[in-house]
């Protein structure tokens, strides 16, 4: 295929801005593919696999713009790239750009900082993160791929110092209301949770909101924190923390399985803490681990447990099963063809697909997925579902040289495409995620693949059942109601939380 | 002396946002007090430069 290349040296931009760049270039006519890079040793490999290499792009260093176009044909080529300087100044119109370079410029601007926020490639990371720390700043490290050992000498660092290490890989944190990085608009209140996924905190906090509680603080402490190899370093000083906190009464973690050595200290230290503690570790549902301490099988199980140990009642009662739609019934509303037997989920949100697996594994269901709950259940192709499929859309492979599918949709609604003609297929579970530095309309990145699925179906296939769930509050900027009626007007079920989209899709599979 | 962790969830936050320009968007907001850094890799991402630069300063 046609191809070719553009650097501009010296010229280092974000991977959001690049994204930008992205989506104006791709739209050029007759233009397949193209990448919008900055010329790291990661990103170079990846325009190899893309089968772009040359020179002058093996000289390319990290501070060097990389700007790549497959196209039908030599002139769409030539077009993609005579329109990079367009494309670059379109996106640099849109934000004012800072004259501070480097972590000392900021503070020498905000002597009083408390908090560095950091989102950097991984491999820059530890340095900044240690003259943060060094100036006695606590730390929110957004940024994946810093080294495991890097993350616990970091950790090491900040416990003799009282600091707090967020991350590295930190989605979200709400401190005292203010929601830091993927966060959404929730009340406040007396619960305070402890978490290394951003989705998993995000969904509780929705969860303790939709049913009239409010959060104290959410405390990120990044996906790796529970491992063996760091020891929930975090997660304890946060822990410490809320037990110290007046404003918060109950405490909750809400996490993916942890290590084995770092759950029993954890668990010692659970059954000490002096407020009541509502535990969920996904994946650990039913294995109760001492007197006083029970593990909740489902994020939403946990917010009940949280608003049920709460001194003041909560001002109102859970939230309906489904949004706008009392008629939902588990038959009746799909025509099947007999080779119709499967689910097949698409996730934004890691900790979802999870929670899903573990509510369909324990109803029995053998379920696939490329981030199983164990290894028999590895999906051997992510690109290929087979019989019961779930999708973290979020893992290394679909994100590589890509933004979070929480940002941008496109890999996401192309494989929606693909599983939505598939004949086996009876049942689509997707989830969509609101809040502060998501996607601006997640619903409507995605729906047009819904609607476009069903009408290449081909008829004898039978119907296909989507049924979702929002991750948001009204307070979201994405208009939460608005994003609920765009799905319904497609056809959607839609829930308020993951848990319960699960059990309706378990039930549909039990009762066709 | 007050734990430090104490005083970060007493507030107010004032923040450095080191990268995505998103981040300290969605914290002014919430009228945080934050700065934005546009940050640029070191020594044009020669890592070599940047180890020996570590080490000097």
């Amino acid at each position: 295929m046609p191809s070719g290349y553009a650097i501009r040296k010296n010229q280092y931009y974000d991977s959001v801005f690049l994204m930008g760049v992205n989506s104006r270039l791709s739209k050029t006519a007759g233009v397949r593919q193209t990448a919008v890079l900055m010329g790291s040793e990661k990103n170079k490999a990846l325009l190899e696999d893309l089968g772009i290499r040359a020179p002058a792009i093996d000289a390319a260093g990290a501070n060097d713009l990389v700007i790549a176009v497959l196209a039908d044909d030599e002139q769409a080529v030539r077009s993609a790239l005579d329109g990079v300087d367009a494309a670059l100044l379109a996106v640099e119109a849109t934000s004012t750009p800072s004259e501070l370079h480097t972590l000392q410029d900021g503070l020498r601007v905000k002597p009083g900082a408390n908090l560095a926020v950091l989102t950097l490639p991984g491999e820059y990371v530890y340095a900044e993160a240690r003259k943060a720390l060094d100036a006695g700043l606590h730390l929110f490290i957004f940024s994946s791929n810093v080294p495991l050992e890097q993350e616990r000498e970091l950790k090491q660092l900040a416990r003799p110092r009282g600091l707090l290490v967020m991350g590295p890989d930190c989605g979200t944190s709400i401190l005292g209301g203010v929601g830091i990085g993927f966060a959404n608009a929730v009340r406040r209140g007396t619960i305070g949770v402890i978490g290394p996924s951003g989705t998993g905190l995000q969904e509780f906090t929705c969860q303790i909101h939709h049913a009239g509680g409010g959060i104290s603080h959410a405390i990120g402490t990044g996906s790796h924190d529970l491992s063996n190899d760091i020891g929930g370093a975090t997660t304890l000083m946060a822990l410490e923390a809320l037990e110290r906190d007046p404003s918060t009464e109950v405490i909750a973690i809400v996490a993916k399985p942890a290590g084995d050595r770092t759950l029993g200290v954890l668990a010692s230290r659970l059954q000490a803490c002096t407020k009541p503690v509502v535990a969920c570790l996904l994946g650990m549902a039913g294995r109760g681990l001492g007197p006083g301490l029970e593990w909740m099988p489902t994020i939403d199980a946990a917010a009940q447990a949280a608003i049920g140990l709460c001194a003041t009642p909560a001002a109102r009662s859970a939230p309906a099963l489904t949004i706008g739609d009392p008629g939902l019934s588990l038959q009746g509303d799909a025509r099947r063809s007999p080779r119709q037997r499967f689910l097949r989920g698409l996730f934004a949100g890691g900790t979802l697909c999870y929670q899903s697996q573990q509510i369909l594994r324990q109803a029995g269901l053998t379920v696939f997925s490329n981030a199983p709950l164990s290894a028999d259940g590895r999906l051997q192709d992510p690109a290929h579902s087979v019989e019961h499929t779930l999708i973290d859309m979020g893992d290394d492979e679909h994100t590589r040289g890509r933004l979070h599918p929480m940002i941008d949709g496109t890999l996401r609604a192309q494989r929606i495409l693909a599983e939505s003609v598939d004949p086996d297929v009876a049942i689509l579970l997707l989830d969509f995620i609101l809040g502060a530095n998501a996607a601006k309309d997640p619903v409507g990145d995605i729906v047009g693949a819904i609607v476009e699925g069903r009408h290449r179906r081909p008829k004898e296939a039978g119907d296909l059942t989507v049924v979702a769930s929002i991750c948001g509050t009204e307070g979201d900027p994405q208009n939460l109601p608005q994003q609920s009626k765009a799905l319904t007007d497609a056809g959607v079920h839609v829930f308020w939380s993951n848990a319960r989209a699960t059990d309706y899709c378990r039930e549909r599979l039990r009762s066709e | 002396m007050p734990d430090p962790i104490d005083e970060l969830l007493r507030g107010p936050l004032v923040v450095v946002n080191v990268g995505l320009r998103g981040f300290a968007e969605s914290l002014e907001e919430q009228e945080v007090d934050v700065v934005q850094v546009d940050w640029l890799p070191p020594a044009g991402g020669d890592r070599e430069m940047i180890d020996l630069l570590d080490k000097l300063l």
